[in-house]
């Protein structure tokens, strides 16, 4: 470690990849993937028979082409297998035109719904994306297939990025804004306003007053669920509610929306920021088997 | 299929609604959109993929701006979209 | 007559102290958390300015975001608080008897605003988006390291025109930066960042109809690179006068001198 100065970037969350210990490729009929470019995150998973082998999630970087392929290497770290093998890659996400690999593109929104199933199974009904720059609200039948669906990319507040901001506000790492959040003995009264910017210079005022970054926090994230159901509630919510994306893992935005929709999320199987990427994966594996039957 | 195009942020509201199984691809909003607003794809929610009404990507981070000019705050509100379509496949939400 | 009017802003208070139709002081200052006392500090400077007391002055009126804070506070105690687009109107009306349109963009708010003699006809709001206002300019500023002051002439000397995909102030500032490291210069930034502002401002515009004399005024008015991108997308002619960040501080001052409106 040099001696200089490390800036603690508040907003960083951690990246990863991981490899099934029990499934294996060597008889395969199909070995598919999914490429999630995200504006915040990009994410890979690699499917066996449709069942998750392998997956990795990084921060996009400047060139998104250069990420995917970033991505899919990282995923594929250790597995012996190669991009060169894979029989069908879809990719999906803001920036999915950008994986040169892909033999075909396919809206997240569709993507998410076919992921969230994988991650939450077949009763899921309303889906809840929550991404670095996005919020998407999904209702789906009984087969993953949209019925109803919104999508949120104009503004910050509601998207991770307004948690960054905050996050870099009261100087907390980001992973640990939502136990922050929930450190409080009663929830305060919400921010009032919507726009990140304003909210931001709100807070600045009542941290000024003496309030504490908890509950500060704490504010923000009553604020940020407050508009999150004003979303959902455009396409209605019917259970079984699930959240995915990168927000779902805060459990102070996951506990204020339980409060206020009434419903309990089912809780994932596996970390729910894959399910774009495990969707187009299915997607993929379900295009390969319809190629293959045709020859 | 209720497709929303557009945002909500701190002033308001906005979504153009895409009802995807009354649309019927003809095509006569985008026509009579004096903005460019709309355009007919493939349908990426169904197998088929039939023609269906967007609101174009362009114009989805700043719907409100781009549709103004056809909501005068005084005066008779004629939207051209909603008036050209048939089977009454695409609402405003302001 | 003396009348003044009290204008507290989302960034500046502005008083303006009207005698017998003659402005004979303004002042203004950036507003602390403390409303009161800030717009108080704006008032006593006006009146020291002026050389006279609040005695001598017949009504006070208040208008902006923080108006009914000083009414009925001493020492302003102000009579009446009007709503911005009201005193925007008026005093637009004051210095040009032929408006017809007022855009007035504050720090916070954009307003547009049909104007009938004065009084207002029609109006709409732009507001609770930083994008749709002053800060977004002054939020650029910051990601391209200048003064908020630089921003205009910075925006004339651009001959290029980016566009800018993001409609919201946080994810603008990103786009800034990624611009600026594909390096764009910061003249053709700032051009596009004008450029941004003026079109989401003259769709608003557009609501209320553009009919001339058109007259623009707010803390915006004085960045010389907002005029002429708003001249491009309303195809008109844009009046602004002077002091137009005081323009509606004066209209309050013209209402509290005509109580019968």
């Amino acid at each position: 470690m040099s001696q200089t100065e490390v800036k603690t970037e508040y907003w960083r969350w951690p990246e990863y990849r991981n490899t099934a210990p029990n499934v294996n490729w060597n008889n395969a009929k199909a070995i598919t993937a999914g490429v999630d470019i995200g504006s915040v995150g990009s994410k890979a998973a690699v499917l066996v028979d449709g069942e998750l082998y392998a997956c990795a999630a990084m921060r996009t970087g400047g060139v998104s082409e250069a990420t995917a392929v970033k991505v899919i290497d990282w995923a594929l770290e250790g597995t012996g297998l190669e991009i060169g093998k894979l029989n069908y890659v879809v990719g999906t996400g803001y920036g999915r035109v950008n994986v040169p690999f892909a033999k075909r593109t396919i809206t997240e929104i569709a993507c998410h719904a076919r992921g969230a199933h994988y991650i939450y199974g077949p009763t899921v009904r309303t889906v809840l994306d929550i991404g670095g720059q996005d919020c998407k609200a999904i209702r789906c039948d009984d087969k993953g297939k949209v019925l109803s669906f919104l999508m949120n990319d104009k503004c910050a507040a509601g998207t991770g990025r307004g948690l960054e901001v905050f996050a870099d506000l009261i100087r907390v790492p980001i992973r640990e804004m939502d136990k922050v959040s929930l450190d409080v003995d009663q929830d305060p009264p919400p921010v009032s306003n919507t726009c990140v910017i304003f909210a931001k210079a709100e807070a600045l005022a009542l941290l000024r007053q003496g309030w504490s970054k908890e509950k500060v926090a704490a504010a923000y994230h009553i604020a940020m669920a407050n508009r999150i159901v004003d979303l959902l509630s455009r396409v209605g919510v019917e259970k079984d509610f699930v959240i995915t994306g990168g927000v779902a893992k805060n459990m102070g935005i996951v506990r204020r929306l339980e409060r206020i929709l009434n419903i309990k999320p089912l809780e994932p199987r596996m970390d729910p920021i894959l399910a774009g990427a495990l969707g187009a994966g299915l997607f993929a594996k379900a295009l390969y088997e319809k190629e293959q039957g045709l020859r | 299929m209720r497709a929303h195009y557009g945002y909500k942020d701190g002033s308001g509201d906005y979504f153009i609604i895409v009802e995807t199984d009354k649309c019927n691809g003809c095509g006569k909003c985008v026509e009579a959109c004096p903005y460019q607003v709309l355009e007919m794809v493939p349908n990426e929610f169904d197998l088929e993929g039939n023609p269906m009404a967007a609101v174009r990507e362009e114009h989805r981070k700043k719907i409100k701006y781009s549709c103004a000019p056809c909501k005068p705050v005084a005066g008779e509100r004629k939207l051209p979209c909603v008036l050209a379509c048939e089977p009454k496949a695409i609402e405003h939400s302001w | 007559m003396i009348t003044a009017g009290v204008d507290v802003g989302a960034k500046y208070a502005k008083v303006v102290i009207l005698k017998d139709g003659q402005v004979i002081a303004r002042a203004k200052a950036l507003v602390g958390f403390d409303l009161l006392k800030s717009a108080t500090d704006v008032f006593e400077t006006a009146l020291k300015d002026a050389a006279i007391s609040r005695n001598d002055i017949q009504r006070v009126v208040a208008t902006g975001m923080g108006r009914n804070t000083v009414v009925q506070k001493p020492p302003i105690n102000a009579d009446e608080a009007v709503s911005e687009v009201v005193s925007a109107a008026a005093g637009a009306h004051f210095i040009v008897p032929t408006t017809k349109t007022v855009i007035d963009v504050g720090a916070e708010e954009g307003r547009g605003i049909k104007v009938e003699s004065g009084k207002v006809k029609d109006f709409v709001i732009n507001e609770r988006c930083a994008a749709g206002a002053g800060t977004f300019i002054e939020t650029m500023a910051r990601a391209l390291e200048v003064q908020v002051e630089e921003m205009g002439p910075m925006a004339l000397k651009s001959v290029n025109t980016i566009p800018m995909n993001a409609q919201c102030c946080v994810f603008a500032e990103s786009e800034v930066v990624s611009l600026i490291h594909s390096k764009i210069s910061k003249e053709d930034i700032s051009k596009a960042i004008h450029d941004a502002i003026a079109g989401r401002i003259s769709s608003m515009v557009l609501r209320v109809g553009v009919e001339k004399d058109v007259v623009l005024i707010g803390g915006v008015a004085l960045d010389p690179g907002f005029k002429s991108p708003l001249e491009k997308e309303l195809k008109a002619n844009i009046i602004v006068p002077e002091y137009p960040e005081y323009v509606s501080a004066l209209g309050a001052a013209v209402v509290a001198a005509n109580p019968t409106r």
